[in-house]
């Protein structure tokens, strides 16, 4: 027994619980080079597959002829469409239900497109084998702009279904429409919008970008013939549903089915759904009877995976000529590409765009949303987007900014008269959300005070005016963004994924000697996971962090979950782990008592243990406990402590932030320096601060990547110009700002810890901030809105359009 | 994959022999490595296929990234835009070789999980093996001139913020002093 | 991602180097950092079946004085050049340069006769050669000769390189103590190619131009030798309205690609922006050395 006794404050320090900046667990073996990553396995017998890929966006298919590459010494079979099509398994279901083509079989729709699949003994002999399949093409005209793709003389795209006037989503209007989403009070909102004192109409373009983690997609697949068992191990975000998904597509039976996902290299939402590559690594391996390795490469990841945005937001805000917004008109045209591969929850083919009144008191609004085909890669949710937030709120906050310059009103003086009240909260907008808790006056107000924000709009008149007198040839811009999130999908009564409801789970076992082992049905890309549900469970159970395995990804051992993306994780599984380490608690506190001799009520919680009240040197700690679990539990009671814990929210959660930023742009060459940036955020209870802020500065610089020149563009011929590090723009140390974190806590009323999630929100409000800071300078001259992204020549050519250039 | 904007057609040059292998030999984090390799094989493959050093990784296909680098003959060098048989008679380190041998990691990687210097991992052991000889070359740099030492290494989770903190922390200890956050 | 196959082969000297690349034709590509030509090959828009490693051949490195001019090794990196003292004291410009090629990891790698050999319009010390009026020395099977970096590129990746000839070294003549310098690049991010870039060389003499060279990059096919633009600038105190005019007669000598760098009308734009504020870099230099 240790003489010196803990103090309440270091028994609590030692759990190393919520709150605390505890170190990683899974940096000890990452910094050695020991992570497992999917390309690191190696199985005996292993083949590779490599795809041909159409270099057409939009052609038939006249003939493939594989003779060379199946001659070739080393190369054992190359699939085609032919080989899928009677396992019926040339096209898979989407998430958004439609249908891809997996090898592409009468026509090509979109550039680097996949054609065949070449599975060779090593990978440099699939890549000579790829190279000598010979696909002969005949070009088909192509559409590339989604506001002409329902054009009456628009090119067919979709031939597999054009004779469907019905998609998933209802009618289709036109044979490149996939689905019309509408929400909200239109005849109200097109009223105020008519007899509004003052309104404002933009369209608000987000160009498409990607994802684009540091690890590419890649997959092992492995059937084993004499057991009739299929073992997958991928980049998966949700591997549970990646095996649901297989088992339909398959038809073998799920318990036959393994699905692993090992150490993600990045996800960001591009690894959510399933890929040709894939289905093609499966067939191949069953095909063959050894196992299958398929790595993309870094241009097919850019040019055929899930991409993220293509919104084109045609908005309308009605106010009052004092500045209070009276209605809320977004159409939007949503360009899916050659199939609608969309990630989103079943009833939502526009993600919950609908968040995007934002932070604002609308009284009315009205949202539509068309879905358009086009020759270019399928997707559209991704990259930290929470499902169309990041649309939604680049949407709502550069309208804002517009609304403020008709209106002659400074942009943070017109948010702050619009946000919503402390006191409103739970607040229901009239788009149909529930937001849970916010005191958004505080933040904003928080945030213009630690910037000094007065001053520095004393500065940019000051700046403007020497400007004008050609003292100096830099404009000053300051952007301000207020963003609302919507994460945490989803209670079971709206959230599905392919009819799965979006609940997450944990199943916690605590061993006799009082250690712990937590299996969530989240999958971390590199968000900590193994350290941060451990921080909670630390604090439930009393037990030291360090003692408490959390595993994540294989599906044989972990209880189902729906994967981590959308920010859920937190608010979804982080419940779970809570309510599951309740249910331990209270079984613990029935031990506590019949050991101690006491009623349950009479026993409290003490950091660590149960002590009778009025009685404390009488405890029983959760360490003691868990042996008395095994062998002295009372009559009646099984032994054992351990708990499950499928958690369906009763709600989504609503993070929030004020961000600002201030910019410097040179007017004669179009760059433009962001001096500073400051990002306020609430997650509400702030599970691992260290965690935090890491977020924050990588979602931060992902947004910084997509304001100032990410784009995946296609030219008029459906040619995808830079789907390669040469010109995709991932900012290097040098180009990222540096970044200020601040906070406030604002719990989550209905999450039993009050946590909120936070991954995505610094890409939703990073996005317009510096957007709001480049239009922002160029304002005093009459300039009302220049589109993302904000690289040097699009800059440099609105000063000059601005006649800026002498 | 086949390439992009180039019609189908076989690319292989009409005189198609299988070059013999090339026998070459290095040292690779303290150990001689004796091989027969194809010309062609990169030597990012030779590490992670046959020497089974999967420390490195492969983030890109135009020498952009970093997350491949290794310590090359005192140089920090993208073992994706190299041949294994441009290593012949090579000394090289990987991030398998920075620990010492009784475990003890290196300055560097306690450094980088003191200060939160990564997330998803996958750029660590490029971007760990890059500052080893970026503070060889400037063992006190600044946080200017180490954005501009690691410019060759990509990260796409963590913002950059925390590493730059990792490796002047690194600095510190490896000068025998306490990292002070400097006052920015 | 993985290039196709080739032979590999790696002399003791020029001479074997010559003998291999005469032998082997045109199937047969010199290896000398090979952080252009590999990239290349790994995506199959080069697929030599003979590679010639440069690597070992030692006379192929250094830095040296000889006589008026400073003489590089063909094989010297950039890295290597950066911390040449030689190269840093005499051709001050050069280390500017180099440290705006590409990253540090491709710094130890590439080579400055990579650099300036393969006709690559996007590649920085070409321009600045020609601003320094550099001489290639040039070794064949026919024998050795040397090409003045001003007539030495033809167009995109096309040079007066003859079938089986390298560089084997740069001879640059040294620029007299106390000219101005600069190198001005604008690009996306470090790494990038210059979306315009101007070198500048600059001797003043009682505040006015007494010569100077101007060098352009990226901006057309080959790097350009901005020459009328340099005439003008002679004898003047670079005004304002002086060096406007040499901006214009500079940029309407570019032709640049529109790529995702921007459309050519602002690429040319920037090689004179670049332009006039390598000069005035450079003016500030000069006048801080002059006596």
């Amino acid at each position: 027994m240790n003489e010196i006794t803990p103090t309440a404050v270091e028994r609590a320090e030692r759990l190393q619980g919520m709150g605390c900046k505890r170190k990683r667990v899974e940096d000890v073996r990452f910094v050695q080079g020991k992570g497992n990553y999917v390309d690191d396995l190696k199985l005996s017998g292993m083949l590779y597959g490599d795809f041909v890929r159409s270099p057409h966006a939009h052609a038939r298919i006249r003939n493939i002829d594989a003779s060379k590459a199946k001659a070739l010494p080393g190369v054992i079979a190359v699939l085609t469409a032919a080989d899928l099509k009677p396992l019926g398994l040339h096209y898979m279901p989407t998430l958004a239900g439609d249908v891809q083509a997996v090898l592409a079989e009468e026509k090509v729709l979109f550039q680097n497109q996949e054609v065949a699949f070449v599975i060779a003994d090593d990978r440099y002999v699939a890549a000579d084998a790829a190279e000598l399949v010979e696909v002969e093409y005949e070009d088909l005209p192509v559409l590339v702009d989604p506001l002409k793709a329902m054009a009456p003389d628009a090119p067919l795209l979709r031939e597999d279904i054009k004779d469907k006037t019905e998609g998933a989503h209802g009618k289709r209007k036109h044979h490149n429409h996939i689905f019309t989403w509408e929400i909200g009070d239109k005849e109200a909102t097109d009223a105020a919008v008519a007899k509004g004192e003052v309104t404002i109409k933009e369209l608000i373009s987000y160009q498409r970008v990607h994802p684009c983690p540091l690890e590419t997609c890649q997959c092992v697949a492995s059937f084993d013939k004499i057991r009739g068992e299929l073992t997958v191990w991928g980049t998966f975000q949700a591997p549970h549903v990646i095996r649901t998904v297989a088992s339909l597509i398959s038809k073998i039976p799920e318990h036959k089915i393994h699905v692993i996902s090992p150490d993600i290299g990045g996800g960001f939402g591009n690894k959510v759904g399933a890929y040709p590559g894939y289905i093609c690594a499966v067939v191949a391996s069953i095909v063959t009877g050894r196992p299958v390795k398929w790595v993309e490469d870094r241009i097919e990841n850019l040019s055929a995976t899930a991409f993220a945005r293509d919104y084109h937001m045609t908005t309308e805000i009605a106010a009052t000529r004092d500045g209070r917004v009276t209605g809320l008109r977004v159409h939007v045209v949503a360009d899916h590409g050659a199939f609608d591969a969309c990630a989103d929850p079943t009833k939502w083919p526009a993600g919950f765009f609908n968040i995007v009144t934002g932070s604002y008191d609308f009284p009315v609004a009205h949202v539509s949303v068309d879905g358009v085909y086009s020759n270019k890669a399928p997707g559209g949710v991704a990259y930290r987007c929470s499902f169309r937030v990041t649309e939604a709120a680049y949407c709502i906050e550069r309208a804002m900014d517009i609304l403020a310059q008709k209106l002659g009103i400074d942009p943070a003086e017109l948010r702050m008269k619009n946000l919503i009240r402390r006191e409103q909260f739970p607040y229901t907008s009239a788009l149909g959300w529930e937001y849970d808790s916010g005191d958004y006056h505080l933040a904003l107000r928080k945030a213009m005070d630690s910037v000094g924000y007065d001053e520095l709009r004393a500065e940019q008149l000051e700046r403007q005016e020497a400007f004008r007198r050609g003292e100096t040839r830099e404009l000053m811009g300051i952007g301000v963004a207020f963003f609302t999130e919507i994460v945490g999908a989803g209670p079971s009564r709206n959230c599905d994924i392919l009819g799965i409801a979006m609940f997450d789970s944990a199943e916690i076992r605590i061993h006799p000697t009082g250690t712990v082992i937590a299996r969530l049905g989240t999958k971390s890309q590199g968000q900590g996971h193994e350290t941060t549900y451990a921080q909670i469970l630390a604090t439930e159970l009393g037990l030291p962090a360090d003692d408490i395995t959390v595993e994540e990804g294989n599906t044989d051992t972990a209880p189902y979950g729906l994967g981590t993306y959308g920010s859920r994780s937190t608010p979804v599984s982080g419940a779970a782990t809570a309510m599951a380490a309740r249910k331990i608690k209270a079984k613990a506190q029935m031990i506590a008592a019949h050991l101690l001799e006491v009623h349950d009520d009479d026993l409290e919680w003490d950091i660590d243990r149960f002590r009778v009240k009025g009685n404390p040197e009488r405890f029983k700690t959760m360490k003691e406990l868990a042996w008395a679990a095994y062998n002295r539990v009372p009559p009646g009671m099984e032994p054992g402590l351990e708990a499950v814990n499928y958690y369906d929210p009763p709600n989504m959660t609503y993070p929030f932030g004020a961000y600002i930023c201030v910019v410097d742009v040179d007017v004669d060459t179009g760059v433009v320096k962001v001096r500073r940036f400051y990002a306020l955020d609430d997650c509400g209870t702030r599970i691992n601060p260290m965690i935090i802020e890491g977020q924050i500065h990588g979602g931060l610089t992902e947004a910084f990547g997509i304001a100032m020149g990410q784009e995946i563009r296609y030219d008029e011929t459906g040619n995808l110009t830079g789907p390669s590090f040469m010109d995709y723009f991932v900012p290097t140390a040098v180009e990222t700002p540096k970044w200020e974190t601040d906070w406030t806590t604002t719990p989550s009323p209905h999450h039993p810890i009050g946590a909120k999630g936070v991954g995505e929100s610094p890409n939703v409000g990073g996005v317009p901030c510096f957007a709001n800071a480049v239009n922002d300078a160029f304002k005093f001259l009459g300039s009302t809105h220049i589109s993302m992204p904000h690289d040097n020549w699009r800059t440099w050519m609105a000063a000059d359009k601005l006649g800026l250039h002498g | 994959m086949s390439k992009v904007q180039v019609p189908s057609k076989s690319q292989v040059p009409s005189k198609i022999q299988v070059p013999s292998k090339i026998q070459v030999s290095m040292q690779i984090n303290g150990r001689a490595v004796d091989a027969l390799v194809e010309p062609r094989l990169l030597l990012i493959h030779f590490l992670r296929e046959q020497q089974n050093l999967t420390g490195p990784h492969i983030g890109c296909d135009t020498s952009h990234c970093g997350a491949c680098t290794v310590d090359f003959n005192g140089k920090s060098v993208k073992s994706c835009t190299l041949f294994a048989v441009q290593a012949n008679g090579a000394d090289i380190l990987t991030i398998e070789g920075m620990a010492a041998a009784d475990g003890t990691l290196h300055a560097l990687q306690e450094a980088f999980r003191e200060m939160h210097g990564l997330q998803c991992g996958f750029c660590t052991p490029g971007m760990i093996t890059r500052a080893y000889r970026l503070l060889k070359e400037n063992p006190d740099p600044t946080e200017e001139e180490i954005r501009f030492g690691i410019s060759g290494n990509l990260c796409r989770c963590t913002g950059y913020q925390n590493i730059i903190k990792a490796i002047r922390y690194a600095a510190a200890t490896l000068a025998g002093k306490t990292y002070q956050e400097a006052a920015e | 991602m993985i290039p196709g196959s080739f032979a590999y082969h790696r002399p003791k000297s020029v001479s074997e180097a010559v003998a291999l690349l005469a032998d082997l034709g045109e199937d047969a590509r010199p290896l000398a950092g090979g952080h252009s030509l590999i990239p290349m090959m790994k995506l199959r828009l080069a697929a030599p079946e003979h590679l010639i490693d440069l690597a070992d051949i030692s006379d192929l490195k250094g830095v040296r004085s000889d006589g008026a001019d400073i003489v590089i090794g063909a094989m010297t990196t950039q890295h290597d050049l950066i911390a040449s003292e030689i190269a840093t004291a005499k051709l001050p410009i050069l280390r500017e340069t180099s440290l705006l090629i590409a990253d540090p990891q491709v710094r130890y790698v590439g080579t400055i006769g990579g650099n300036v050999a393969n006709g690559d319009p996007g590649n920085d010390m070409p321009a600045v050669m020609m601003c320094l009026g550099a001489t290639y020395q040039v070794a064949g099977r026919g024998g050795d000769r040397r090409i003045p970096a001003r007539e030495f590129y033809q167009g995109a990746y096309a040079t007066s390189l003859q079938p089986g000839e390298i560089v084997t070294a740069v001879r640059v003549p040294v620029p007299p103590d106390g000219h101005g310098y600069a190198y001005e690049k604008l690009k996306r991010k470090v790494g990038d190619y210059a979306t315009a870039a101007a070198a500048v060389i600059l001797v003043m003499a009682e505040g006015r131009v007494a010569s100077c060279s101007i060098g352009l990059t990226n901006v057309a096919d080959t790097p350009l030798f901005a020459e009328q633009a340099a005439r003008i600038l002679i004898g003047s105190a670079l005004e304002a309205d002086t060096v406007k005019r040499a901006v214009a007669a500079a940029e309407a000598v570019t032709s640049p690609a529109s790529d995702n760098r921007g459309p050519a009308h602002y690429r040319t734009k920037m090689a004179g922006v670049m332009l006039s504020r390598a000069l005035k870099r450079a003016n500030e230099r000069a006048s801080s050395s002059a006596a």
